[in-house]
């Protein structure tokens, strides 16, 4: 329709613009976690992310060894390198804490009792005194130092900081949690689509109610019973509420779908002597695979980003702690001002969902054009 | 024994198990309680067909009545009695909620939540899925915009602290301001507005839900219409409001209601942000401060919470039984 009349090229550009904007506008944010991850510590903060590809400007503070002493006529003369062995570019500097960037690199400074600094941009440094220098003296510059972008951040946390563990934690939550309601559902939603018998109506009638029913219901009643059968706070317990709280979309989704499937096969089917269980396992089954697997996308992201379930229903000690609890109840509190290390965190705990998103995008838009209720 | 190998079992456990019940059920149901081989084969095939559905349905029907249909009932006997379980209270524990500042802020910034958010995150995705619907890259677009849907809540939140931070160095919101030689503010300690700024990230979330929805209903409107109205003379924003978006409107009742129940479901974020300071609590926040110390509130705030989405319920239902008819 783009050559009907009525549309006019300024509107386009408009159109254009605003997609552009409000893309951006989505993406910032996650973008500045993403950079944020890779970026030196004390470079977060100095400066934001968004100025991450220019060289970063920071004070420093090193001491001139006394120990390097030499006599130079009547003054006594330390030379060296503010970097020591490596590089850098200072553009100020200074002899006090109270002024730490009062003199341009290359200039020479007077500083107390006749003493004098002068600092190179290449960092190489003459400092002199006419009396003897017993204590290492102070030398404060500012250098840019170059972008540093690494994976420390992420060995950090990886390393010391149990994530690995909250990794594997959440992955183990997250399989099982996944694929035991997909196989229950599809049998009901098999009944409620293919098979007639008294009740059907109302029981897709409770399904869909069910769909919205807060989950905040479930907790306290349900801890209490897992408590009292012996399952306790356990990841037999999480396995079970997960599958619990999938149902009822999972049947919903498969139910329509397998609706939709051509009735003449199945009628065919049966008419050749199939039974139910054989129609369902071999025609049926297969032919929903889409379906399958646009639930198997909603519940693998649903019970991998959860929180509320697994605060409530993992034991609350470290050992079974899944990433988004590890981010929200200990991270957060023991690491928070160490942007460098939450970030790296956040990306690790979101990677795998993006990945998922994007491979089966296809399958995710799918499910939620049959998932919503029309 | 290792979380991961007790995981990996109980997959085998639980698919062979479900596998299992299935296919010897109906084995047994055929071949030995009605096998057709008798004197009345016919009678006995009508009769197994009369039980399989039951069947079929047993593990989840006994899975939902457990997980979903138990709770209801049980959470509203539970937020009768007092905090330690043993005191029958009637409707103490609502009596001294709704008396609580605490709920009463909790409850007007829900009010507020259930107001901007689903609005906004509707009226965004309608947008943008306007805006898109005939561009060339539209679909790089859509991805970009629905591509918050993966990321968990805490992982949102945790974004939007690099957007929201006191830093001048950290946050972009205090640094624009900064540039502008303004003193860095708290975004999320000021008063009344920190709501906001917590909402916007759900709206961030939800968008893209919004959009994809109301996107495919955008393409299934009828192009004649569209066409009659343009040779009429309608301009762009009149064929937008007045011929595409009346008839796209039970789709965005759809998207409404559906992001309203995630609304009053979703504590991450204030957990996460503010853990419910600065006035920013909320009823599912409101009520994990109160899980595993006062089981009785609990379950009384979760039950304000079914009542409020009580009214979608119906209506979802009353919707599916006229679909079906």
């Amino acid at each position: 329709m783009d050559n009907i009349a009525g549309t006019k090229p300024a509107l386009t550009w408009v159109v254009h613009i605003s997609v552009v904007l409000l893309v951006v506008l989505w993406l910032i944010p996650t973008v500045g976690l993403l950079v944020s991850s890779f970026r030196d510590r004390d470079q977060i903060s100095a400066t934001g992310w968004w100025l991450s590809p220019f060289p970063v400007e920071q004070n420093y503070q090193v001491k001139a060894p006394a120990g390097d002493v030499t006599v130079d006529g009547d003054r006594n003369v330390i030379e060296g390198n503010v970097f020591g062995d490596g590089e850098g570019t200072v553009s100020r500097f200074g002899g006090k804490r109270a002024a730490p960037t009062e003199f341009k690199a290359g200039d020479t400074a007077q500083l107390r009792k006749d003493r004098t600094l002068s600092v190179q941009r290449d960092g190489s440094y003459v400092y002199t005194s006419p009396a003897a220098i017993k204590r290492d003296p102070s030398i404060y510059f500012a250098a840019e130092s170059p972008p540093d972008f690494s994976l420390d951040n992420y060995r950090t946390i990886m390393a010391s900081d149990n994530m690995d563990r909250a990794f594997i934690n959440t992955l183990t939550v997250t399989i099982p949690a996944t694929i035991i309601p997909i196989l229950i559902a599809a049998f009901a939603a098999y009944a409620l689509a293919w098979m007639d018998f008294r009740g059907r109506g109302f029981l897709i009638a409770l399904v869909v109610g069910l769909l919205v029913v807060p989950l905040q219901l479930a907790l306290v009643p349900l801890l209490t019973l897992h408590n009292k059968v012996g399952i306790g706070q356990s990841f037999l317990g999480i396995w079970m509420a997960h599958t619990g709280f999938g149902l009822p979309l999972a049947i919903y989704l498969l139910r329509n779908y397998m609706v939709g499937l051509p009735r003449d096969i199945i009628e065919g089917a049966k008419v050749d002597g199939a039974t139910d269980f054989q129609v369902f396992t071999k025609i049926v089954l297969p032919l929903s695979f889409p379906a399958l697997a646009s639930f198997a996308i909603f519940q693998f992201l649903w019970t991998w980003n959860d929180l509320l379930v697994a605060k409530v229903f993992l034991p609350s000690n470290s050992e079974s702690w899944v990433m988004t609890v590890k981010i929200a109840d200990d991270l957060l509190g023991s690491k928070g001002g160490d942007w460098g290390i939450l970030a790296a965190a956040a990306f690790i705990s979101i990677a795998v969902p993006l990945i998922v998103f994007f491979t089966m995008q296809r399958y995710l838009v799918r499910g939620l054009l049959a998932g919503s209720v029309k | 024994m290792s979380p991961l190998l007790q995981g990996v079992l109980t997959i085998i456990i639980g698919v062979g198990g479900c596998v299992g019940y299935f296919f010897a059920s109906n084995l047994i149901l055929d071949k030995i309680i009605f096998p057709p081989q008798t004197v009345n084969p016919g009678k006995n095939i009508n009769r197994a067909n009369m039980v399989r559905p039951w069947l079929f349905l047993l593990p989840a029907l006994s899975a939902l009545s457990l997980y979903l249909l138990y709770p209801v009932v049980g959470s509203f006997y539970r937020s009768l009695f007092n905090r330690s379980g043993e005191e029958f209270i009637g409707f103490g524990n609502y009596r001294t909620m709704f008396a609580d500042d605490g709920f009463q802020t909790a409850l007007l910034n829900n009010f507020l939540w259930v107001l901007f958010v689903p609005a906004a995150a509707t009226f965004l995705g309608l947008l943008v899925a306007q805006l898109t619907d005939r561009l060339a890259w539209g679909n790089i677009a859509k991805s970009i915009i629905f591509m918050p849907m993966a990321i968990s809540f805490v992982g949102a939140s945790l974004i939007w602290k690099f957007v929201y931070a006191n830093n001048p160095d950290i946050g972009l919101i205090n640094a624009i301001r900064d540039s502008f030689g303004a003193a860095p503010l708290d975004p999320l300690q000021l008063p009344f507005w920190n709501n906001f700024f917590l909402m916007f990230i759900l709206v961030w979330i939800q968008t893209g839900f919004a959009m994809v929805i109301l996107s495919a209903a955008l393409r299934g409107i009828p192009e004649e219409t569209v066409e009659a109205a343009i040779i009429d003379g309608a301009n762009p924003f009149q064929v937008f409001f007045r011929i595409k978006v009346p008839q796209i409107m039970g789709t965005i009742v759809v998207v409404w209601t559906t992001i309203t129940i995630l609304v009053l479901k979703v504590f991450d974020i204030v957990y996460t942000m503010t853990g419910g300071n600065f006035g920013t609590e909320i009823l599912p926040s409101y009520m994990m401060a109160y899980m595993f110390r006062d089981d009785g509130r609990a379950t009384a705030v979760a039950f304000v919470i079914m009542i409020i989405v009580l009214p979608v319920m119906i209506w979802n239902i009353r919707q599916a039984r006229a679909e079906m008819r």
